[in-house]
């Protein structure tokens, strides 16, 4: 046992070099911009840059319009299955994992080809429509995560009931699903919505074959043509990256356990 | 719950017990489902078969294989290739430095806040992907990297010398290996914490050896969701392109990036190859998430 404790602490400690170096290392290049010292020089620049700010709130924007609609598409379909459509289940199922079947690229391809301006639904005719098409596209990128978020959340709460309550004290559809079921998996859909977050807000291939001025494109550029602005990029946008997940952490702590808990 | 057959709605009207009577007011179940498979259909299928169909088409419309056939060129047999190895190389070593992670935090006596830190730094890692990874990786072991810098100095040991570069097969890969070994730890560590003590000790009672525990017990009961997995991290590398192409530009000539090139400038003169790429990709990481499927519903039974 004792050696076993020994090649466990080898291994996280390898693990854990691998992990680290190449955030302090990204860190440390973040902080040389400034012949000699350390500074924050890096971080004034990029932050100060106007591009930045634009791209980061376009970015920001897109991804809250994109939960928006993940919660709209995946709330009522998942709360209807569980209620009335469980046949439907492995359907909805597969078409929630196609995503990581098909690539981003791929998707973003065939939208450019579908929604052109001489199509029947002329997305890419307009900016705006252009806007919205990224947003959909990146709910497709979503999916995947939005569904199992919010469906593990219906599988704590026992739906039949919460709905037999609410029509029997008169409720109608929309109030049930906007005040009784939405508010008891809350916790899921916020869950889901910030993994959304960290996947849109630096979302690279989609929003640059769609010439989107979005962060992601925005950080390819920076990449190609500056020396430390880009490593004191990666360092906010692994920031983000790590709030997304404390938060999803941190709401898991209030998450009702699961109804059918045996153990 | 009945199973109330809703593609026949006159039978589910007659049979439908008193909870769900509601069913004169049938399209309201179709309401809720409706945006979704709308939404599906518009957006995930239609354009994906659009593109499956054209792979099959000439400039005119016409059916043909020209265009599969054309995939043989060797600049594109390059590609793929070289996006099969690295996907391959990233998703085995991911997979097998996961499960060694995996195993070391949950059955290597460690202190319980290393799992938990552990797990929450994998939920991070896993999503820290595109972009700004290639630029951690550049500032890290590009040519002024800190650890190339560093080993220069202290050790006098440049690994460019070596033939290295980040630029490369093995610098994508182990950039890769930065959101692959963390997916692992993420998926592998529930299937692990499966792995019940009872069966230890029962193994243990009718005499066997650890060894033959691990062989004959752990291995088999982790083996499918651990291939599962493999082939998950597998279609997540193949499908990638933000990190290589941030770290690499158009240097690595992976089908992704292919793709993009193709998609921006058509730089093969030929569009509907350019569908026979997009179609070559679905292939492939189709063909990995039905081994996926297979090994998950496999591996589910002893998670239960």
């Amino acid at each position: 046992m004792k050696s076993g404790r020994f090649w466990a602490w080898l291994t996280f400690g390898i693990g854990a070099a691998y992990f680290f170096i190449p955030l302090i290392a990204t860190l440390e290049f973040s902080l040389r911009m400034r012949r000699g010292v350390y500074s924050l020089d890096a971080y004034q620049v990029v932050l100060g840059d106007v591009r930045f700010q634009e791209s980061f709130g376009y970015s920001v924007l897109a991804a809250i319009f994109t939960i928006i609609l993940g919660i709209l598409l995946v709330v009522p379909a998942a709360y209807w299955i569980r209620l009335r459509l469980p046949h439907l289940r492995p359907i909805v199922e597969f078409i929630t994992l196609l995503p990581l079947v098909i690539p981003a690229i791929v998707i973003v391809f065939g939208y450019i080809r579908m929604y052109g301006s001489n199509s029947p639904l002329p997305f890419l005719a307009t900016a705006g429509g252009t806007n919205v098409l990224l947003v959909i596209g990146y709910a497709t990128l979503a999916l995947p995560y939005m569904y199992r978020a919010v469906d593990t959340g219906l599988s704590t709460i026992n739906v039949r009931t919460l709905t037999e309550a609410a029509q029997i004290l008169g409720a109608g559809w929309t109030t049930i699903i906007t005040r009784v079921i939405l508010p008891n998996v809350l916790i899921a859909v916020l869950s889901g919505a910030f993994l959304t977050f960290a996947i849109v807000i630096g979302e690279f291939t989609m929003a640059s074959l769609l010439n989107r001025p979005a962060f992601g494109p925005y950080l390819q550029l920076m990449g190609a043509n500056r020396a430390y602005e880009p490593a004191a990029l990666a360092i906010i946008a692994f920031a983000i990256t790590w709030g997304c997940m404390s938060l999803i952490q941190l709401l898991s702590r209030y998450a009702p356990k699961p109804a059918s808990y045996s153990r | 719950m009945t199973d109330i057959s809703l593609s026949r709605p006159a039978v589910a009207d007659n049979s439908a017990p008193p909870a769900a009577a509601r069913g004169a007011r049938l399209p309201t179940q179709w309401l809720g489902v409706a945006p979704f498979f709308l939404f599906a259909i518009l957006f995930l299928i239609l354009p994906t078969a659009y593109l499956m169909v054209g792979a099959f088409q000439n400039a005119e419309g016409a059916f043909t294989l020209d265009n599969i056939a054309a995939l043989a060129q060797p600049s594109i047999v390059a590609a793929y290739w070289i996006s099969i190895k690295v996907s391959f190389a990233s998703s085995i070593l991911g997979a097998l430095i996961g499960v060694a992670i995996a195993i070391a935090i949950v059955r290597g006596g460690l202190p319980s806040w290393i799992r938990s830190a552990t797990l929450t730094f994998s939920g991070v890692a896993s999503n820290f992907a595109g972009v700004p990874l290639a630029f951690a990786f550049l500032a890290t072991l590009g040519r002024l990297g800190l650890v190339t810098v560093l080993l220069n100095v202290l050790f006098g040991f440049n690994i460019y010398s070596t033939g290295f570069n980040i630029l490369s097969f093995w610098g994508l890969t182990l950039t890769y290996l930065y959101f692959q070994i963390p997916l692992m730890v993420v998926i592998i560590v529930p299937a692990i914490d499966g792995i019940k003590k009872e069966w230890g000790e029962a193994a243990a009672t009718l005499g066997a050896t650890g060894a033959q525990y691990w062989r004959m017990v752990v291995i088999p009961v982790l083996w499918p969701s651990f291939l599962g997995t493999v082939i998950l991290l597998f279609a997540n590398a193949f499908g990638a392109i933000a990190t290589a192409y941030a770290l690499t530009g158009s240097s690595l000539n992976i089908v992704p990036i292919l793709l993009y090139a193709q998609i921006r400038g058509d730089v093969l003169h030929n569009a509907n190859l350019g569908y026979a790429i997009a179609f070559g990709m679905i292939v492939i990481t189709g063909l990995a998430n039905v081994f996926y499927i297979w090994f998950r519903t496999r591996s589910e039974r002893w998670l239960k």
